[in-house]
Parts: C-alpha cells; sequence; structure tokens
C-alpha cells in the first residue's frame, strides 16, 4: 500500500495516475502521483509545506494543470476541463467568501450560475444554511460574521449545488483551537451524512487522524504512506511517516539478527533492543527504531522476561495532569520521552534516578536509516 | 461633625469609595476618585497630548490657512464684491436714487458727478473705475478716461463770476475762513508755526456752513481733505476747484437770508448773495455732453446705478451668460455667451477623460497586481515614468505626434491608409486635449486602482470559478465590484484634476478645446477682470463639491479606497 495505487481500478471515483507537476521546468513539486479514491471516502492530504498536497488539490479543482499524467473524476479524465465545467465543491483556507454579497448572495452565486429558478435557489440556500446551523444570517454580510461562522457559510457555499466532490484546504486554519474541534466534527458527520467524496488538505496530523477514513501522508512531492489513520500511527511505513506522525522515539543502529519476525538492534553505544523488521531486510543493515513513548514500560515484572532492556537515567519529569511525561538519556541521545498514564500506583521517576526500561517487540519498528 | 468616626463608611468627602458610591446613587455626572466628575478629569489628563498633538499640526495648518483657505476666501470674497462704485462716486450713488432710470439724469446728479470725479481724478481713481465698469458696458473706460481730462474746467464760469464780485475769493485765505471750523484754524495756525514734521492736522468743517451751504461745503471738505492726503499740501494754500464756486453760487440761490454766523464770518459772503441772483448759472449736464454725448446715454448711468451696491451678484451673473441691466437681470446677447458652453465643455470632456482613463488603466492595473512582483515593479516604474518628465515635455511631444504634419499622420499617409489630402485634425481641438490629458492623467487612475486590486484576494477568484462561473462572470460579479473602489477613487482624483487642468488644454486645446480654467487664467492675467475670473472659479469649486456630493448619494463615499 505505501505507493498509494491499492484502489485503482474501474470503482474509484477521483483518480490521479502517473501525475507530475512543475512550475519551473528544473524541479519537480509533484513527483509520480498515483492515487484512488472510492466515491463517499474522506481523505486527506497531510504533510509539511512544500510537500506538494495543496499541489495536487489545485490540479484536482482545475487551478493548475498536471505537467505529466492524468486526473480521472468518476472515470473520466479532467485535465482539460476547465475548473467551473469540472463541479467540484471547495472550501478556502480564507473562506474566500464574497464581501459585497450577503451570506445568502453568496449561496445563490452557485445555483444563479447555472440557472436555477427563484423558488428553487432559495430552498437549497435555506436547506444548505441549516444544515450548518446559520439559517438565521442569511441577510448578513460575511465581515460581520466570525471566523467560525463565515467557515460555516464557506462550506454551506461549497455543497450548496450538491457536488459529488468538495476539496477543503486547510479550512480550519485560522480558527482557535476550540472552534477548530467542533469544526472537525461537524465536517465529518456533514461528510459521511451527505455522502460527499472529500478531498481535505491540512498539515495539522490531529485534524488528519480525527476526521479521515484515510491519510495520504505527502513528503517531497510524494505519498509516502497511505493508509487508515490507526494504521498510520501504529505501522509507519518509514521514518518520515512515523517522525511525522504523533510523537515518536528513535534510535539508530545496526541489525544484529532477524529470526521468527523480531529484529534484534545493535545501538550505536552497544546495547541490544527488539523490533519488527520493516524496512529492513538482512542482517548489517543500518535502521532507525521508532517507539512510541506511550509503549515505553520501565516497570522489569510487565516486560517478558527474555525481552531486551536498556539502561535509561532520568533527566526531566514533568507533571501535566492527566499523563507524566518523562524525558530520559538513552544508548547516548538525551531526548527519549516516556508517557505514562497518570493512575493508581503510577511510579513518578525523580531526575538522576536510573531506570531500565523496555518494551514489546512488535511496539519497536525497525525502518529505514 | 460631632459623630465619632465609627467606619470606613463614616468618611464623608472625597474618597474612593464614597465617589463610587455616589455615582451608583446619584443620576449625576459619574465621579472621578478625588470627586470631581469624571468627564472633566478625563480632559484634563488629555489636555496635554492634545495641545502637543496640535503644535505638531500647527505649521501646517498655519501654511494651509495662509495659502489654501485665506486665498479662497478672498476669491469668494471678490466675486461679490463691488465698493468701488460707491467709494468712487458716492455723491452720484445717492442722487441717482431718485432717478427714474429711462431718461437722462437731472442736473443735481450732473453736479454731484462732477464733484465726485474731481476727487476721483485727484486720486487718480477715475480709469480704476472706469475699467470696473468697462466690463459691464463697454465704452465706460474711455468715457471716463475722457471726462476725467475736462471735469476740473467744469464751472470756470461760475468761479469767474464769483471772482468778477470780489477778488478776495480768488484767495484760499477767504475760503479758509468761511467753511473751516475756529477750532481747526487755531490749530493749523499752530502747526504752521511749529514747522514739524508732522501732518497738518485734518480739516474739519464749520458745523454752521455745512447747514447753510450744503453742496458747497460737502465738496469743500472734500477738496480739503484730498489736497492734504493726496498732495500733502494745504488748503489755505490752494485754489478751490471750480466746480465748488458753481456749487457755492447754487448754494447761495438756494438760501434764503444769511445766517448770522456767516454774515459774521468776516468774508465777503453778503455782497455775493447779493450779486448771486443774477448771474449766468452754468448747465452742468451741457458740459458734460460737452466732453462726450455718451452722458446723455442712459445705459451708461444705468450701468452706474446697477453697480452702485457694495456687492453685486453682476459677476456671477456674467459667469452664466447674464447681464445685470437696469432693467433687471437679461441674458446676454447670444454671441457674448461663452461660459455656459465653456463649462459644459469642461465637464463633458473632463468626463470623457475619465472614462478613457478608466477603460486604458484598468487593464494595466489588473496586470500590475497579478504579475510576479519583480514584472510589476518594472511596469509599475514604466507607469510612473511620466511623473518624472515634465509636464510641458510630455504635452509639447503631443504636438509633435499629433499635428498635421506630424508622426502619426505621416505614417498613415505612407502607408495609404490616409489621402495627404485628407491628413487627420487631431490637435489644436478637443480631440488634442482628450487624447493629451489622458495621458498625463492616466497615472492618477493607475496608482489607486492597483492598490485597490492589490488587496483582492486570487482566492475570490478560484472560489467563483470553483462554484461554476465561467471567467467572464466571475469577473463582472465578484472582481469587478471589489475593484470598484478603486474606480471610484481614481475617477474622484481625475475628474477634479482634469475639470481644473489649465496647462494641457492652453497649449494643444486651439479654441474648441480649451476649458473654463483657461478662460478663468484669461481674466486673471489679461482682462484683468478678478471679479469675473473670481466668480467663474466659485462656480467651478461649487460645481466640484456638488459632482462630489453626489458621488457620495450615489456610490459612496465610503466605498472610495486609495489602498489597502
Amino acid at each position: 500500500m505505501a505507493d498509494g495505487t491499492a484502489h485503482a481500478g474501474t470503482d474509484a471515483f477521483v483518480e490521479f495516475e502517473r501525475v507530475q507537476k512543475s512550475y519551473d521546468g528544473e524541479t519537480l513539486v509533484v513527483k509520480d502521483l498515483n492515487l484512488a479514491m472510492p466515491k463517499g471516502e474522506f481523505l486527506t492530504m497531510l504533510g509539511p509545506s512544500g510537500s506538494g498536497k495543496t499541489t495536487c488539490l489545485m490540479m484536482l479543482a482545475g487551478f493548475e494543470t498536471a505537467t505529466h499524467g492524468e486526473i480521472r473524476l468518476d472515470g473520466a479524465p479532467i485535465n482539460n476541463i476547465p475548473p467551473h465545467k469540472r463541479g467540484i465543491g471547495m472550501v478556502f483556507q480564507n473562506y474566500a467568501l464574497f464581501p459585497h454579497m450577503s451570506v445568502a448572495e453568496n449561496l445563490a452565486f452557485p445555483l444563479e450560475v447555472r440557472q436555477l429558478g427563484k423558488s428553487d435557489r432559495e430552498a437549497k440556500i435555506k436547506r444548505a444554511l441549516d444544515m450548518v446551523q446559520m439559517g438565521d444570517f442569511g441577510g448578513r454580510r460575511p465581515a460581520q460574521l466570525s471566523g467560525g461562522q463565515q467557515q460555516r457559510v464557506a462550506l454551506a457555499r461549497a455543497l450548496v449545488f450538491e457536488p459529488e466532490l468538495v476539496l477543503m484546504d486547510e479550512p480550519l486554519g485560522a480558527l482557535d483551537k476550540q472552534l477548530r474541534e467542533s469544526l472537525q466534527f461537524e465536517i465529518t458527520n456533514l461528510a459521511h451524512e451527505l455522502g460527499i467524496t472529500t478531498v481535505y488538505v491540512t498539515h495539522d496530523q490531529t485534524e488528519a487522524l480525527t476526521m479521515s477514513d484515510r491519510v495520504a501522508v505527502f513528503d517531497d512531492g510524494r505519498i509516502q504512506q497511505l493508509a487508515p489513520p490507526d494504521e498510520l500511527y501504529e505501522s509507519p511505513q518509514n521514518s518520515f511517516v512515523a517522525q511525522f506522525i504523533g510523537e515518536n522515539n528513535t534510535l539508530e543502529g545496526v541489525v544484529q539478527e532477524l529470526k521468527d519476525g523480531i529484529a534484534i538492534v545493535r545501538l550505536d553505544d552497544g546495547g541490544l533492543i527488539d523490533a519488527v523488521p520493516v524496512n529492513v531486510a538482512e542482517v548489517g543493515e543500518r535502521t532507525l527504531v521508532s517507539i512510541r513513548p506511550e509503549r515505553v514500560e520501565h516497570k522489569r515484572e510487565r516486560l517478558s522476561p527474555d525481552a531486551h532492556t536498556l539502561k535509561a537515567e532520568v533527566l526531566e519529569f514533568i507533571y501535566m495532569g492527566d499523563q507524566f511525561r518523562t524525558r530520559l538519556r538513552v544508548a547516548g541521545r538525551d531526548d527519549f520521552i516516556v508517557k505514562s498514564r497518570n493512575a493508581q500506583g503510577q511510579d513518578r521517576l525523580r531526575p538522576g534516578e536510573t531506570v531500565e526500561i523496555g518494551w514489546l517487540p512488535e511496539d519497536a519498528r525497525a525502518l529505514d536509516a | 461633625m460631632s459623630d465619632a468616626v465609627a467606619g470606613p463608611d463614616q468618611f464623608t468627602g472625597a474618597t474612593p469609595d464614597n465617589a463610587l458610591r455616589n455615582a451608583e446613587r446619584a443620576d449625576g455626572p459619574m465621579l472621578a476618585a478625588d470627586g470631581r466628575p469624571l468627564k472633566a478629569s478625563l480632559a484634563r489628563s488629555l489636555r496635554r497630548s492634545k495641545l502637543r498633538a496640535l503644535l505638531l499640526i500647527a505649521p501646517l495648518l498655519l501654511f494651509i490657512l495662509l495659502t489654501f483657505i485665506a486665498p479662497i476666501a478672498d476669491m469668494l470674497f471678490r466675486s461679490v464684491e463691488n465698493q468701488i462704485v460707491s467709494e468712487t462716486l458716492p455723491r452720484t450713488v445717492i442722487a441717482l436714487d431718485k432717478w427714474d432710470g429711462e431718461t437722462v439724469p437731472g442736473e443735481p446728479v450732473f453736479l454731484a458727478l462732477v464733484g465726485d470725479l474731481n476727487i476721483a481724478v485727484e486720486r487718480k481713481a477715475h480709469t480704476r473705475l472706469g475699467s470696473r465698469l468697462n466690463y459691464e458696458t463697454t465704452g465706460i473706460s474711455s468715457l471716463f478716461r475722457k471726462t476725467g481730462r475736462g471735469v476740473d474746467e467744469i464751472g470756470e464760469t461760475a468761479m469767474e463770476q464769483v471772482i468778477g464780485v470780489n477778488a478776495l475769493w480768488e484767495e484760499p485765505a477767504t475760503w479758509v475762513a468761511l467753511m473751516a471750523d475756529p477750532d481747526w484754524i487755531e490749530a493749523q495756525a499752530e502747526w504752521a508755526a511749529e514747522e514739524t514734521e508732522r501732518a497738518e492736522p485734518r480739516f474739519r468743517l464749520n458745523g454752521a456752513v455745512e447747514e447753510a451751504l450744503p453742496l458747497s461745503a460737502d465738496l469743500y471738505r472734500a477738496f480739503a481733505r484730498t489736497i492734504q492726503v493726496e498732495d500733502e499740501d494745504s488748503p489755505t494754500e490752494e485754489e478751490p476747484w471750480p466746480v465748488i464756486y458753481r456749487a457755492l453760487v447754487q448754494d447761495l440761490a438756494a438760501l434764503g437770508p444769511l445766517p448770522e454766523e456767516l454774515a459774521a464770518s468776516g468774508v465777503p459772503i453778503a455782497s455775493l448773495e447779493e450779486a448771486a441772483g443774477g448771474f449766468l448759472m452754468e448747465d452742468v449736464s451741457a458740459a458734460f455732453l460737452d466732453i462726450d454725448e455718451d452722458w446723455a446715454d442712459p445705459e451708461v448711468w444705468g450701468t452706474i446705478e446697477a453697480f452702485s451696491d457694495p456687492y453685486t451678484a453682476g459677476y456671477f451673473l456674467g459667469a452664466i451668460d447674464r447681464q445685470l441691466t437696469p432693467q433687471g437681470i437679461e441674458r446676454q446677447p447670444e454671441n457674448q455667451r461663452v461660459y455656459g458652453t465653456l463649462f459644459l465643455r469642461t465637464l463633458w470632456m473632463s468626463l470623457l477623460i475619465t472614462g478613457s482613463c478608466i477603460l486604458l488603466g484598468y487593464p494595466i492595473a489588473w496586470l500590475l497586481a497579478n504579475l510576479p512582483v519583480r514584472t510589476a515593479n518594472l511596469l509599475m516604474i514604466l507607469v510612473l515614468l511620466p511623473f518624472w518628465t515634465s509636464l510641458l515635455v510630455r504635452t509639447s511631444a503631443w504636438k509633435v505626434l499629433l499635428q498635421q504634419q506630424g508622426v502619426i499622420n505621416d505614417i498613415l499617409v505612407w502607408s495609404g491608409i490616409l489621402n495627404d489630402a485628407n491628413r487627420l485634425v487631431m490637435i489644436n481641438n478637443a480631440t488634442g486635449t482628450v487624447i493629451a490629458m489622458t495621458h498625463i492623467l492616466l497615472p492618477f487612475m493607475i496608482l489607486p486602482l492597483y492598490s485597490v486590486m492589490k488587496t483582492i484576494d486570487p482566492s475570490y477568484l478560484r472560489a467563483a470559478k470553483s462554484l461554476g462561473a465561467t471567467n467572464g462572470t466571475a469577473f463582472w460579479r465578484v472582481y469587478f465590484p471589489l475593484s470598484v473602489p478603486g474606480i471610484g477613487a481614481g475617477s474622484i482624483l481625475v475628474f477634479i484634476l482634469a475639470i481644473g487642468y489649465y496647462i494641457t488644454p492652453e497649449l494643444v486645446g486651439g479654441t474648441k478645446g480649451v476649458f473654463i480654467s483657461n478662460r478663468i487664467a484669461y481674466h486673471i492675467s489679461t482682462s484683468l477682470n478678478w471679479g469675473l475670473a473670481a466668480a467663474l472659479g466659485s462656480i467651478l469649486l461649487a460645481l466640484v463639491l456638488l459632482l462630489y456630493w453626489l458621488y457620495d448619494r450615489i456610490v459612496g463615499i465610503d466605498n472610495v479606497k486609495l489602498g489597502g
């Protein structure tokens, strides 16, 4: 699944096939993109800025042309169809509500250019505004609305002409955290209720994980991994994904032994650890082992008797209310984090203390170095 | 206060708590902690910063007051000011009150006029008055000039007869003794003895004489003061004007028994009164007609009467092709109506220039706002380039390009599009003015448009297209309305600059392409009719303000943006 072509086939609603994009003729912003989305899916393009995710969205919307490759919508190539004929709804980061029109006029715009009758228009506008709980705001100007309200209107405007595909370009980026969370929820609900196919671009991984059916992690113009959120978090396919999604501890070393689906890795300072081999094929290869902070155990009795452990020195203990966060020095690195739940009987480690840490072999993943 | 203080609530007077409590309790003004009204406290604390702000703007404020507000106020005043007639011909103006307005006025009017003119000639004011009235009725200027040369001879017959009765009447001293206030004679004698640098005491008239001999006394006083002021001479040494003799004879003829004061003055007036009955009375009006028969023209008198008020609507009437006649307000004869046409042409051509600036400037501004910064900056320099070139050079360049033997015509003829005989006339007419002024004012349209378009987020257009609008619809329904404030700002700038433009129409406008401002300049520098120039300027100002108001009503001035 690493190349994202898993769903390629006739049932795909949106398809990118070997798409490339270059702005200057020298460097590729998007390199060999292959992607297939079934109808009704909520797919998020996640990645750092400059990774090519927004360019992909703009190519899909028709505002950028692909330098190479084909983009298909519902089976038909759309490379040469102008944006206004694609019938794709779009929500912009800055809302892009027309400031000289009222909310209702903004919503009427796509219906008017489609030459719908007045009563039809009014019914649809009312339905769309009610859908985002903005029914009473039809007469207002966008400038009279708060950021969250504007984004709701922008959403309603993108949905009012009942497109089958909706693109959202970091729509919640300008909102504060609380509002963002409630809107995340509303957007996913709406998308699923209406059965719309959604492509959502964000650089916020929490947003990506909580909202999506599948997440495509972009870096360097390629999809690094395309997977459902849980799979992405728990089984990253390479070290970029592992580090980009969630918090992650990495230890560097060489594969010493491969047996029974377990890799024993000798760290650079001599310590031995167990890991699942993901991106390593043979003994002697260099690898980055990634372990999630909440999967690290410092109580010997919770580990299997033959598990490899490492000595660690406690550098810092941070009390965070629902959890503890402990920074350790492990194998010469002093950024090793352990998270533990603030539960009954949980130890509070003191700085200066030396502990032994370990983990279940399946929680450590030996990835590419 | 005999009660013991039991707690904080018992404190009276100014405490913060009490102030707050008072404020809550009373409907009166909110009080500050020290019990003063909060408003006063606030004003006091803001006074310093207000004063500093005032000091900071003071130089500019003064500059604007002196160089902008004051000239405009002066212009507005000049357009109605008309004191010259009533100041130069005060007696005539009063005498004309009883005139019927149709026939030649009677003898009293002419008598008043000869007095006024004698004074005016002495002050050299009659030529100025002549040119002023000449604006209204041509020919008055030369009439006044000519009359000024002969007016000092009117009354000589009377003078000869008076002197014939008694040669003492030739002596200035006789006149002083008759006319002057005894106190003044004393003061004058003292002054003469002193030989100081001080000016002679101002002449004062004997009250009794003024009553008995009103005409001659009034004239003599005017004579004496004019001599004192204009010639820095003394009435004791100057022989009076002939007209005063004439007035004296008239006064004596009208006088009953000689009052005692006059009889006792030691002047041979009694004998003169006796003799006066047999004098040959000179006809003043005939003397005027002798000098110039235009004095028989009621129009001349009508003009004087019509403009005798210190303030007049005459200039404004002139500016709208009307004139003030003795019969009331009338339209100018057809061949003299120019200003209405000029105002309309100025308005129409300014609108045309504004329109062509919008048409030419809009695409450029759009390009500037949407190109990459580096290219846009280069283009911006090209837009600003005209600002760095002299206006005269640019206008002259248009002359080179547009004239009949000029570059454009030559190319058209050379390429066979035009016949040599049919070369286009593109300069020294309205076309030339519109072309050259559009070029010159274009940056004033592009810059505000650009700064407004720069703020229109490209995502609006994208949003419109994603919602199904074609490029055209997206432009007209989304981009264009958002750029209207820029169009508004640019149009106001260009229109107001154009409506008052002077140099370019002057150079390339010929006769058919000049603006009202060229006419104003003509009246300021050539015809010297400043009043009319001021009236035209005031109308122009009012017109601009009116259009501004209309614009505000229709488009709304909040919709004007010069940037961000």
